[in-house]
C-alpha cells in the first residue's frame, strides 16, 4: 500500500466570526480578512510538516489546490510541489491534482509537471481534476465546458509528454500551433496520473477507461463501494480487472497520545461549517453546466432550499460513528482503519490529518505518530489483504500501455 | 381580441427551433432574454393584436435545441436571419429584450439596410460605461430574475411559486448563456464600433430601476446608434415588458407605427 500525508493546509488564523455574519466562507468572502503576516507563518510551518512527514516515514505527500477561501492555502499546486521537489528526498510528491480546466495552456502546465519530475528524481504522481465550482468562478473559467476542457487538455498533456515535438494542435478548447517543450518527464512513459473524485459517475469511468486509479475523496463505506463497481464494469468494458492499485482512498484522521486530545482536535475537521469547502451558495459550487444534466432537476430543488443537500450535513459524532472521520491513540486509530480498509481495499490511501486550529505542536506529534506507527501497521495490515499499490503492482500507467489486454481477449477468442 | 399562437419547429442550422407565431401585419421577430420566455404574455398578446409576431426560442434555450457548436450570441443572429429567410419575411422590425436586444443589435449591424425598425429594452450585449452587467453566476435561481422586477409582485404575478420545471428552465438558460456570453460577460467588445451603419430608426427603452443591465448601456446604444431615442419607464426593473407591459406595448406600437 502507498500511504500518503494531506492536509488542506488551512488559513486558520481568520476571522471565523466574520465568516459566519458574512453568511460564507468562500468565493465572495472578502480577503480583506486574510493576514499574510499568519500566511507567511503557516505556508512556512506546513513545509515544515510535510518534511517530518518524510522524515517519519510517509511514502508520499499529497497536494492539491484551491482559491478564494481559506480552507485551503494553496493557489497552485505545482509551487509546493516543485519546493518540496528540492527539500525532500524520498517521498512520492502526489498532486491530486492539477485543475485542468483552469488552464489556458496545457502545454506549460506539461513543462512544468516534468521539471517537477527531473527535479524530484522521478517521484512526481500526476493528478488531475476537474476543479470544483468555485474554482472555474474564482479563475473566470467557463463552468459549462469544465470536461471538455478537462479532457482534451489532459489528451493535450498526454500527447505532450509522450510524442516528439514539434506538433500542432488544434483542438475545440485549445489551439497551439508549435508543441515542443524543452522539458520532459523523467518517468517513462511518463509520470503515474491518478484522478480523486467525489460524486461524478462520469469521471469514475473516464478514470478507468484510462486505467488510471481512482482517489475517492472521503467517501462514504458504502458510496466508495458504488464508485468500485462503476469503475469494474468500466475496466472489464475496455478489457481488463482493475484491483487494489485502481484505488485509493482519502480520509480524514487525527491522531494524538490521548483519545481525549485526537477528538478534541478533530473536531477542527467541521471547521468550515461542517462543508469542506466552507459554507458557500449552492450555485458557487455547482455552476450551470458544471454538472452532470443528470442532476439538474435535485439539485435546482436545494439550491432554491426545497431539498437537502444531497451529500446530507452529519454531525461531528455521526460522522466519527460511520469512520468519516477517525481520531484516537495510535491502537484505536489502526483498529478503524483497518475496519475501513478491509471494507473498501485501496491501494493507496491518503490521511488528511491536520486540519483547521490545531496547535503546531500537535500537528507535528499527529505526523509523528500517524507516520511512525499507524502508516506502519495499516501497510503491513494491507500487504497480508493483498492490497498492492501501483508501483508494488507494477501497474501500465495508462491503458494503452497494457500488455495484458491482448493476452486476454486472444483467450476470449 | 383573442389572439391565436401557432407553434412551429423550423430546421436551422442543424437543429430544431421552437418558433411561435400570431398575428397578421408587418412581421416582428421578438427576441427573450437570457431567463427564456413564458410561452404567452400580454405583452405578446398587445403585439399580435396589430403585427404578424414572430417569437423563437433562441437555440438551446425552451423547447429549441442546443447546438453544441454555439459559441456567440452572433451565431444565434445569423440563426435568425436565416429564420427570416426561411418565412421570406421582408421588411422586418426587431424587438429585443435583455440579451435579446445584444442578438437584435447583432442582426442589425450585419445587415444594416435590412430591418424596418429596432427597439431595445434594456438591452446587453455593450460594456456598460458605468456599473457592470450583473452577474447572474454568483446568485441563485430564483434571486436572479426576481433581481429584475422593481416590485417583486410583478415577478411573482408571472413566476407564482416557481415551479421545479421552471428552476430547470433558467439553469438550462443559464447553462446557455454561459456557453456563449461568459467572458466578455454578457456583452461584445466589437458590437458598439459596428452599430454606426445601421439605417433602422432605433427606440431604447430602459426601466428606470434595472438592476441588471446600468442605464448607462442604454445611452451608449443611442450613442452608437445613428438614429435613436432612449426612453425610460418609471418603477420598473429590468424585464420591463413583464413588468410594465402596458406601457412597453405603448411605446413599441406607437414607434412601430409612426413615420
Amino acid at each position: 500500500m502507498h500511504m500518503m500525508y494531506f492536509t488542506e493546509q488551512p488559513m486558520s488564523a481568520y476571522d471565523a466570526k466574520a465568516g459566519l455574519d458574512f453568511g460564507a466562507t468562500a468565493l465572495n468572502f472578502s480577503n480583506k480578512h486574510y493576514n499574510s503576516v499568519e500566511g507567511s507563518r503557516l505556508y512556512n510551518e506546513y513545509l515544515e510538516e510535510y518534511v517530518l512527514a518524510e522524515e517519519c516515514g510517509a511514502d508520499g505527500i499529497m497536494l492539491n489546490e484551491h482559491h478564494n477561501a481559506p480552507f485551503c492555502m494553496q493557489a497552485r499546486t505545482n509551487m509546493f510541489a516543485a519546493i518540496l521537489a528540492a527539500v525532500t528526498k524520498r517521498v512520492k510528491i502526489v498532486i491530486l491534482g492539477n485543475p485542468l480546466p483552469l488552464t489556458e495552456n496545457p502545454v506549460q502546465l506539461a513543462e512544468e509537471l516534468a521539471m517537477i519530475d527531473m527535479i524530484s528524481k522521478g517521484r512526481l504522481v500526476s493528478g488531475f481534476v476537474r476543479g470544483g465550482g468555485q474554482e472555474q468562478l474564482a479563475n473566470g473559467v467557463n463552468p459549462a465546458f469544465n470536461r471538455e476542457r478537462f479532457i482534451e487538455a489532459h489528451d493535450l498533456i498526454q500527447k505532450t509528454w509522450t510524442q516528439p515535438g514539434p506538433f500542432r494542435w488544434e483542438g475545440t478548447h485549445y489551439q497551439q500551433r508549435v508543441v515542443n517543450p524543452w522539458a520532459l518527464p523523467l518517468q517513462q512513459p511518463y509520470p503515474r496520473v491518478w484522478i480523486p473524485g467525489v460524486l461524478s459517475k462520469e469521471t469514475v469511468i473516464w478514470t478507468a477507461q484510462q486505467r488510471y486509479p481512482y482517489i475517492a475523496l472521503n467517501t462514504s463505506i458504502e458510496a466508495t463501494k458504488t464508485i468500485h463497481e462503476t469503475y469494474d464494469k468500466a475496466a472489464a468494458e475496455v478489457g481488463y480487472t482493475a484491483g487494489p492499485e485502481n484505488f485509493g482512498y482519502l480520509i480524514r484522521v487525527h491522531v494524538q497520545d490521548t483519545e481525549e486530545k485526537a477528538l478534541q482536535n478533530a473536531r477542527q475537521f467541521m471547521w468550515m461549517q461542517g462543508e469542506f469547502t466552507g459554507l458557500a451558495n449552492p450555485v458557487w459550487a455547482n455552476p450551470a453546466g458544471y454538472f452532470s444534466p443528470s442532476g439538474r432537476r435535485g439539485f435546482v430543488e436545494f439550491a432554491v432550499g426545497r431539498a437537502k443537500n444531497p451529500r446530507g450535513n452529519p454531525t461531528f459524532e455521526e460522522q466519527v460513528a460511520d469512520t468519516m472521520i477517525i481520531a484516537g491513540t495510535p491502537d484505536q486509530v489502526i483498529e478503524r482503519l483497518k475496519y475501513l480498509v478491509r471494507e473498501t481495499r485501496p491501494g493507496i490511501m491518503g490521511i488528511w490529518a491536520n486540519d483547521g486550529n490545531v496547535s503546531k505542536e500537535d500537528r507535528r506529534r499527529c505526523i509523528q505518530l500517524l507516520c511512525g506507527e499507524v502508516m506502519p501497521a495499516i501497510k503491513e495490515f494491507g500487504a497480508g489483504l493483498g492490497l498492492k499499490d501501483p508501483w508494488e503492482a507494477n501497474a501500465p500507467v495508462h491503458l494503452r500501455y497494457s500488455t495484458d489486454i491482448a493476452a486476454r481477449k486472444a483467450a476470449a477468442e | 381580441m383573442s389572439v391565436i399562437w401557432t407553434d412551429t419547429v423550423k430546421e436551422i442550422a442543424g437543429i430544431k427551433l421552437h418558433v411561435s407565431r400570431a398575428g397578421s401585419g408587418p412581421t416582428v421577430l421578438i427576441l427573450h432574454h437570457d431567463i427564456g420566455t413564458v410561452d404567452r404574455l400580454p405583452f405578446y398578446d398587445a403585439l399580435a393584436a396589430k403585427y404578424d409576431v414572430v417569437i423563437p426560442h433562441h437555440p438551446g434555450w425552451g423547447k429549441s435545441e442546443r447546438p453544441q457548436w454555439m459559441r456567440h450570441p452572433r451565431d444565434i443572429a445569423a440563426i435568425y436571419a436565416w429564420l427570416l429567410a426561411d418565412l421570406g419575411a421582408t421588411g422586418v422590425s426587431l424587438i429585443g429584450l435583455g440579451f435579446g436586444g445584444w442578438i437584435a443589435a447583432e442582426m442589425a449591424s450585419l445587415a444594416p439596410e435590412v430591418y424596418k425598425k429596432l427597439i431595445l429594452v434594456g438591452a446587453m450585449g455593450i460594456k456598460p460605461p458605468e456599473g457592470d452587467i450583473a452577474d447572474q453566476a454568483i446568485v441563485s435561481y430564483i434571486v436572479y430574475p426576481r433581481s429584475g422586477f422593481h416590485d417583486e409582485a410583478a415577478f411573482t404575478a408571472i413566476y407564482g411559486d416557481v415551479s421545479t420545471d421552471q428552476l430547470e428552465a433558467w439553469d438550462i438558460a443559464r447553462e446557455m448563456s454561459f456557453r456563449i456570453a461568459w467572458k466578455p460577460y454578457m456583452y461584445s467588445q466589437t458590437l458598439p464600433h459596428l452599430l454606426g451603419g445601421v439605417r433602422a430608426p432605433a427606440l431604447i427603452i430602459w426601466g428606470d430601476d434595472d438592476q441588471i443591465v446600468p442605464l448607462s448601456a442604454g445611452q451608449a446604444y443611442a450613442r452608437a446608434l445613428r438614429d435613436a431615442t432612449l426612453t425610460t419607464i418609471p418603477a420598473c426593473g429590468h424585464f420591463a415588458e413583464m413588468e410594465k407591459p402596458d406601457a412597453v406595448a405603448k411605446l413599441t406600437i406607437d414607434f412601430l407605427s409612426g413615420n
